[in-house]
């Protein structure tokens, strides 16, 4: 048996059974890191002193007879831009590259208390910004089934370690389908939770009114077993929805029969892969030999989805970013060169004007801020932080900002129609499978409609769950996406829950070719 | 806590000067955007970003093709109100952990190059 | 008309309001602290932190908002306010920008210059934002970089914004009492502008008298004035100098950006500041990690019902029930509810508000003002000066006495009876003093003549014997009883 190969629910029955230790499980897991992870590039931290350490303390709980929490023993990632008060938090950015916050975010203390075992920081596009894991400014991560191409983003760490059997269970975080379409890309579930299910504090903001927290496993009931710990009111987040978690991993039992799924057929055909369509058509099967009626659906606004999300995450974002200034925390600009070059264009100013500078030099405290930022975000990060800028500006704000907000009310109301009519969604997650590195880099605005079918859910505030319902003829994954109603993640779980019975495509694992080839550092960088 | 539904998050009394957005934008324009961002961008990087941004605007101009005359702006997926905390003195950090991630500081404070007056 | 124009002014207060613990979080917001010591992630803006709002500031705003007679927003929200500045560490402040929580509201003011001698000064809006920290430079030590101190950052901090309806500095000055004097019997706000609890920014014109008619100048954003002292000579200096630059330039309101200048305490002048075009494109957006506020009709009648009795009702009450002047009863009110709740008592106990006032006003404040101490530290209850300015009232002890008295009872502790035992201050009858009269009367024909004469003045003479004879008689009742006997011999 590899330890590896069990899903985490699989895990705690041998723990509770005392056929495998925590130490044990926590050594195999960090073996595999180990062996493949300087390829992979999933982790950009990885603690194997304090998980060991952690490992031991659980067994010896255990052997006492002591009670230990929902999570004991398992080995669990957390996402790069969520705070933990151990571990560097980076954001996968060259900003906050030594950034150590005095404090864990809510779902890392509701994990320690449960009793899990976190084991490193996964990697990410930095801050969040980007659908494939080449925006990090520590390099990219590599899909673990085929190491020439994207494992998604920007959770692309946290599904990429999953996939390729280095931890069972992972946080990650999505803004604009960052959880699902990585999932989709690797061959694991994924849930994004609805708006204020899970505590947004410690979660480094990317764009406050669309980012959530959520739990990627290799199975829907891994993923269930997660979302009880992680969901739940936070005093400390004003968008935290007070009252109670249901047991969703003991609600999965419960099959989910007679109700409507709705086929968002405009999501299909023209435009999506053939392989996706035809893997989506055949899902929507399996729901109806469960027992659950699917009709096609249309959601009306759809189309305006990706504008409308880019301005408005991005305006947020202009805002959220602000803060990394180099003066509290964070990168600085070397200020001696700084003044130096500040001396140099003030003399240039002063004998030649606009002749010689397209604008007049800034007092050092501005230009600290700007070449500190400059230096320290990333490309896209900055071409988004303009973006924002720009659509909240005087002149642009009711053009674009407002305008967006007004069509986000419009993609909200389709949704509200389309769930009185059906129990939840269902649809591709992605209109290709994973591309190759490097093939959209070049091409932000392609890279954007990427995201078209995942952030609508973000931009509604609904829940979402991505899971694998197929391969491409070239071994793929291909990613099924579920969206439901505010609040009805239960609903979704059960859904997965019960194709997963029906299906094995959550029980592939990465081809031992690709995971040598990763292991042996052949993967071929573009 | 109360909900409410269709909560009015932008006030009618509301008025900003609007102008017709433009398909592209200009160097000017984004060397403008690029002071208000605090970025620093070169000469290339100003054409460069000129023409994405121009590319990605002309994409958004989608935005336009709906009417929405008669749609309350969404600010927020949610529908809370009235979320408060008590008025309760809880520890903070010790000026050492406050300190420690500043890139330059003297001990007791966070420093900066002078900043006398507006900037 | 005597001045040439009019002077047309409309202020922005900001105010810190009186909470344990900052808006967003729990650290302390008292005043003095060593630098950087009562901060936390939250008021730093850590990356991956969340505001939650303290509700005792929001009750402490509205609070506010109801005693400025404004209305309340039955739905209000919190926006962003992007710019960039070192003591403002997410770079953007927590504000309110198109729906405020209050609005329309005015503050009724006393002015001399106005006709019937008050003024209603309409406010715009009140509404509910983060302060920032402080930047310091000094110059002096020649240091190059400036310093930064977060402990400030994020404590509750009310903008109120009046209509442009002051006329003159001097109004403004009277406004900026009333409203502080306002904001301390809420007990929202110390207002100490020392301690930058209450600062002060003004916009200022003037509208010149022409053939053609008033024309109104270029409006100036007056900052950096630190007392209210400050402010109206800030103030008229600023009007004085639009004038002279209206008499040499002629431009006239909209013909050249608005400015803004600093008030240079020690020179006694305005100067220009530096601003920048873009600084002012602040890019507001709500707030998205908070949620908004609803208030009830019912909430709002609760509050209104919890203001308690404001300045201005309470001087009219003074006046009312106490018969005090316009002068006194703002004298008293000014010092704040305690000496008021003192003053009543006294009033009350000895049976006359006018004597209970002067006492106030003339002695228990000077004792304070010496001592800078509060009525609280007063030495003598009022119960018990009400016993003393009782004997005062009935003539059974004069002022002079009094005073005595009222000096010893502040040293020893003891009451008004036995200050006067101890004092050895006896009692002497209406009919004792008779007969002291006649007595001297008999004696002194030639002053009795001089009297007659019409010479009252020579009243005196006896007045001095009656005390050389009897030191506990009251000057003032032998002048009187003697002025009386001799009228009765014609």
């Amino acid at each position: 048996m590899d330890i590896t190969d069990l899903t985490a629910c699989e895990l705690i029955a041998q723990l509770e059974q005392r056929q495998l230790s925590s130490s044990e499980i926590v050594d195999a897991f960090l073996y595999r890191i180990k062996h493949l992870d300087s390829r992979l590039g999933a982790f950009l931290h990885v603690d194997e002193e304090q998980a060991r350490r952690r490992a031991a303390e659980v067994d010896r709980r255990r052997q006492a007879g002591e009670k230990v929490g929902p999570l004991a023993g398992l080995p669990i990632a957390i996402k790069d831009n969520i705070c933990t008060c151990d571990q560097k938090t980076t954001c996968a950015s060259k900003i906050l590259a030594n950034f150590q916050p005095p404090f864990d975010a809510t779902i890392v203390r509701r994990i320690r208390e449960a009793d899990g075992i976190i084991v490193g920081k996964t990697n990410l596009d930095e801050f969040g910004m980007g659908g494939s894991n080449e925006l990090s400014a520590f390099g990219p991560v590599r899909n673990p089934w085929d190491p020439d191409r994207v494992p998604g983003g920007s959770s692309g760490g946290a599904a990429a370690a999953l996939a390729a059997g280095m931890v069972p269970l992972s946080v990650g975080s999505d803004t604009g389908g960052s959880i699902r379409q990585p999932a989709a890309l690797c061959g694991v579930t994924g849930l994004k939770p609805t708006y204020g299910r899970v505590s947004r504090f410690g979660l480094v903001a990317y764009a406050s009114s669309l980012d959530q927290i959520g739990p990627l496993g290799r199975t829907a009931e891994d993923v269930a077993l997660l979302l009880e710990v992680l969901a739940g009111h936070d005093p400390r987040d004003s968008t935290s929805v007070p009252g109670g978690v249901p047991p969703y991993r003991q609600l999965l039992n419960n099959r989910p029969e007679g109700i409507r799924l709705g086929l968002l057929v405009d999501q299909l055909g023209q435009g999506v892969d053939e392989e996706i369509t035809q893997a989506i058509s055949e899902a929507a099967k399996v729901f109806e030999r469960l027992g659950m009626p699917v009709i096609e659906i249309g959601l009306p606004h759809h189309h305006l989805a990706v504008a409308c999300y880019y301005i408005i995450a991005t305006s947020e974002a202009s805002s959220n970013l602000a803060r990394y200034d180099g003066v509290h925390f964070g990168y600085r600009t070397d200020e001696r060169a700084m003044e130096e070059e500040l001396a140099q264009e003030r003399r240039l100013w002063a004998e030649k004007g606009l002749a010689a500078l397209p604008e007049e030099p800034d007092p050092p405290i501005v230009r600290l801020y700007r070449k500190s930022r400059a230096e320290g975000f990333g490309p896209e990060v900055k071409r988004r932080i303009m973006l924002g800028t720009y659509a909240l500006s005087a002149g642009y704000y009711e053009a674009y900002y407002l305008q967006a907000a007004k069509v986000r009310r419009l993609i909200r109301a389709d949704y509200d129609q389309a769930f009185s009519q059906v129990a939840a969604l269902i649809g591709p997650v992605t209109p290709t499978p994973a591309f190759r590195l490097g093939e959209k880099i070049q091409d932000p605005l392609a890279m954007y409609l990427f995201d078209a079918f995942t952030v609508g859910a973000n931009l509604a505030g609904i829940c979402a769950l991505a899971l694998p319902c197929g391969q491409t003829r070239s071994g793929l994954p291909i990613g099924l996406q579920l969206q439901g109603p505010p609040f009805a993640e239960h609903v979704l779980l059960q859904l997965a829950y019960w194709f997963q019975k029906e299906t094995d495509w959550h029980r592939r694992r990465p081809p031992l070719t690709a995971l040598d080839r990763i292991a042996a550092g052949r993967g071929d960088t573009p | 806590m109360r909900s409410l539904a269709g909560s009015p998050w932008f006030g009618t009394a509301r008025k900003r000067r609007g102008v017709v957005p433009q398909m592209s934008i200009a160097p000017e324009e984004v060397r403008k955007v690029a002071l208000l961002a605090r970025l620093l961008l070169s000469e290339d990087e100003v054409a460069e970003m000129a023409t994405q941004l121009s590319r990605i605007l002309a994409y958004m101009e989608v935005l336009r093709s709906v009417d929405t005359s008669q749609v309350e702006p969404m600010a927020h997926p949610l529908e809370l109100v009235n979320v408060f905390r008590d008025d309760k003195v809880r520890p903070g950090l010790a000026r050492e952990e406050a300190l420690k991630n500043a890139p330059k500081h003297d001990g007791e404070c966070y420093l900066v190059p002078a900043v006398l007056g507006p900037v | 008309m005597e001045k040439p124009y009019e002077i047309v002014i409309g202020l922005e207060v900001h105010v810190q309001l009186l909470t344990r613990s900052k808006l967003f979080c729990g650290c302390s917001t008292e005043f003095g602290a060593p630098p950087n010591t009562q901060t936390c992630p939250v008021c730093i803006g850590m990356p991956g932190v969340l505001p939650v709002m303290n509700r005792h500031a929001f009750e402490l705003a509205l609070k506010t908002a109801c005693a400025l007679n404004c209305e309340i927003a039955p739905f209000t929200k919190w926006d962003r306010k992007n710019y960039y500045y070192p003591d403002l560490p997410k770079n953007y402040q927590i504000s309110q920008y198109d729906l405020p929580f209050s609005r329309n509201g005015y503050l009724e003011i006393r002015s001399p210059e106005a006709e019937g001698g008050r003024r209603r000064i309409g406010i715009i809006r009140v509404h509910l934002e983060e302060d920032a920290g402080k930047s310091m430079h000094d110059e002096k030590a020649g240091r190059a970089d400036s310093r930064i101190d977060l402990n400030r950052a994020g404590t509750p901090l009310l903008e109120i914004v009046t209509r442009p309806d002051l006329r003159s500095p001097t109004e403004a000055k009277v406004f900026l009492q009333e409203l502080k004097l306002l904001l301390n019997y809420l007990g929202v706000s110390d207002c100490n502008m020392q301690e930058g609890s209450l600062r002060v920014d003004a916009n200022i014109n003037i509208r010149v008298n022409t053939p053609d008619g008033p024309v109104p100048t270029p409006i100036v954003e007056v900052k950096n004035m630190n007392s209210f002292r400050a402010v109206e000579r800030a103030l008229a200096y600023e009007a004085e100098r639009q004038y002279q630059e209206f008499l040499q330039t002629g431009k006239r309101l909209g013909e050249v950006p608005k400015q803004t200048r600093g008030w240079d305490d020690e020179a006694e002048v305005t100067r220009p500041q530096r601003t920048k075009e873009e600084s002012s494109d602040y890019r507001y957006f709500p707030e998205p990690d908070l949620v908004p506020v609803v208030v009830t009709e019912a909430e709002i009648a609760r509050i209104r019902a919890s203001l308690g009795e404001l300045p201005a009702a309470l001087r009219e009450r003074l006046e009312r029930s106490y018969g005090l002047t316009a002068y006194d009863s703002d004298v008293l009110v000014s010092q704040g509810r305690p000496v008021v709740d003192y003053f009543e008592v006294l009033a009350q106990r000895c049976g006359e508000g006018k004597l209970a006032a002067n006492w106030v006003q003339q002695e228990v404040l000077r004792y304070l003002n010496e001592k800078q101490v509060g009525i609280e530290s007063f030495p003598i209850p009022a119960e018990r000066l009400a016993e003393l300015l009782a004997m005062i009232r009935e003539r059974t002890l004069d002022t002079r006495r009094g005073r005595e008295v009222f000096a010893r009872m502040l040293t020893t502790g003891e009451t008004a009876t036995e200050a006067l035992a101890a004092l050895g201050f006896v009692d002497v009858s209406d009919e004792e003093i008779h007969a002291l009269c006649r007595k001297l009367i008999a004696e002194n024909p030639k002053t009795v003549a001089d009297v007659k004469a019409g010479k009252i003045k020579a009243v005196g003479g006896l007045v001095g014997q009656a005390k050389k004879i009897n030191p506990h008689v009251d000057p003032a009742k032998v002048r009187e009883v003697c002025l009386r006997l001799i009228g009765e011999l014609a």
